[in-house]
């Protein structure tokens, strides 16, 4: 965790954030489904200023071959920032920090799919991060989640993702950018609400054992939520769209020529 | 990118309706997709836009940045146009370095804005000779169903017109914005047995003999062209995709 020493006011005389939020409110987040024409699924997330979209292909034929499994199908996560997603732009392409993404990603999601259907190919996940504020790998496993349910990939649930950290010596939920970057713990995860199961922790910073079990159980109630926002764009998807995809705008898109 | 085949059925499908005057989308031959253009759509760039051309989706954001100029244009800005087909928009596209389409993407994008002045570089000098604005313009493809020129064409367009200098941000002084001084708008055609069809859909790009793009300004001259594909236009033909560019291209500056 940075840490770095700032002017900012993390917490004021109130309890509240900078942004106005308490410790334990999540930013907005908003999920759109089937969003893109050519991809077999997609879904895009606005959650505070980040904005994420997921799109599955597959399963298909698997590359590199040497990667095939005779057994299950493999879910290989791309995660991906536009170059201006960020302040400064980042050089186009992966870095160590994306491959890195990519792989936590690509387990939890491994882990709700019934790869054991699809032996010998590849489910193929990709997540770009085109506006970024902090959190963006759990919006987009969020978004992957159901990207992959958009495709009719079977799955045992969908994984909802939040992250928890510390800022002023307080625990709070969902860090914006402004707190990550002077906060002194992040913790995303991710959470499988129908089982409980847990399938995706990172922790940087330092954090006391009962500060810990505070992060975990706000992420896990988090969670539970985002799962209900999750299924609801699904159900909008669906109830809304009988036909093929045809992409949808986010509902209050402005500045539309 | 990967060999993109076509079913001969699709092939045979596509032509039985240019034969009859009509394309698979209902469209005229000289009728653009529906296009929607929402600027400011990414609020780390400096100017930003997502286009959608039918179902073709591109996002293009501006970043500018403090840096050298080139030694041979020390008092002028410095352009750089980057296009990205990530795997996201099709299952013909693969990740690494930019391949040779995105690369002529990039490149014929880079160049209208360019040849057709769409910024008045020499405003985006800080010290001559010293320190400039570098630009660069990133195109996104998210979905791809054909003409990607256009689509990145028109969002580097929408961007660039919305886009502020962040002066105060690198500490140079005080925001402003871009000074755009021209909108060189490009209209790209196909030929496809003998028919001449602007805007293709991917069908059309995948039996299409040749293309032509060209990007024209409000004066309706023309400030860029680029062919592609290794069929032929008859000079005629190339008259006529000429106009339509120079008609359709007023059209869409109008939306941008």
């Amino acid at each position: 965790m940075g840490g770095t020493p700032t002017d900012l006011k993390l917490i004021d005389e109130n309890g509240l954030r900078i942004d106005g939020r308490r410790p334990d409110e999540m930013r907005p987040l908003k999920i759109e489904a089937g969003v893109l024409k050519r991809a077999d699924g997609s879904a895009y997330v606005e959650w505070g200023l980040n904005k994420v979209m997921a799109a599955v292909y597959g399963p298909r034929e698997c590359h590199p071959r040497h990667l095939q499994n005779p057994e299950r199908a493999l879910v290989q996560c791309n995660y991906n920032m536009a170059s201006f997603s960020v302040d400064d732009r980042k050089k186009p392409g992966p870095d160590r920090r994306s491959h890195e993404i990519s792989k936590i990603i690509s387990e939890a999601l491994t882990h709700v799919v019934f790869t054991e259907y699809f032996p010998r190919t590849s489910i193929d996940v990709y997540i770009e991060v085109l506006q970024a504020n902090a959190g963006t790998r759990c919006a987009g496993l969020t978004a992957a989640s159901v990207a992959l349910a958009d495709a009719g990939v079977p799955m045992r649930d969908l994984v909802a993702s939040c992250a928890a950290g510390k800022v002023a010596d307080t625990i709070v939920l969902d860090l914006a950018k402004d707190e990550d970057n002077s906060g002194q713990a992040d913790m995303p995860m991710g959470y499988v609400p129908t089982s409980g199961e847990i399938v995706l922790l990172q922790m940087d910073g330092d954090l006391s054992q009962e500060e810990f079990g505070k992060a975990i159980r706000m992420n896990v109630d988090a969670c539970k939520k985002i799962h209900e926002i999750q299924r609801d764009a699904l159900r909008r998807r669906y109830a809304t769209k009988a036909e093929g995809p045809e992409y949808a705008v986010a509902p209050e898109t402005k500045g539309v020529a | 990118m990967a060999k993109d085949v076509i079913a001969d059925l699709k092939r045979d499908y596509i032509a039985k309706l240019l034969a009859k005057g009509t394309r698979a989308d209902g469209r005229r031959f000289d009728e653009l997709r529906p296009l929607k253009v929402e600027t400011n759509f990414v609020g780390s760039a400096e100017g930003s836009a997502r286009v959608m051309l039918g179902n073709t989706q591109v996002v293009v954001g501006v970043k500018l940045i403090p840096g050298e100029p080139f030694p041979d244009t020390p008092n002028s800005g410095v352009l750089t146009t980057n296009a990205e087909l990530i795997p996201m928009a099709s299952e013909t596209f693969e990740g690494g370095p930019p391949d040779q389409e995105s690369i002529e993407v990039a490149r014929v994008v880079d160049r209208g804005i360019r040849e057709g002045h769409a910024v008045d570089m020499g405003k985006l000098v800080i010290e001559p000779g010293k320190e400039v604005w570098i630009m660069f313009v990133d195109i996104h493809v998210l979905d791809y169903d054909g003409n990607l020129f256009d689509a990145a064409n028109i969002g580097a367009n929408a961007a660039l017109k919305t886009a502020i200098v962040p002066a105060a941000r690198a500490g140079k002084g005080e925001d402003y914005p871009l000074p755009v001084l021209h909108q060189p708008v490009s209209i790209t055609s196909v030929k496809v047995d003998g028919k001449i069809l602007v805007d293709p859909t991917h069908d059309e790009e995948r039996v299409a003999e040749a293309r032509l793009t060209v990007a024209t300004l409000e004066t309706g001259n023309l400030c860029a062209m680029q062919k592609g594909l290794d069929g032929a236009f008859t000079q005629d033909e190339v008259l006529r995709i000429v106009e339509n560019a120079r008609r359709l291209g007023s059209e869409v500056r109008s939306r941008i």
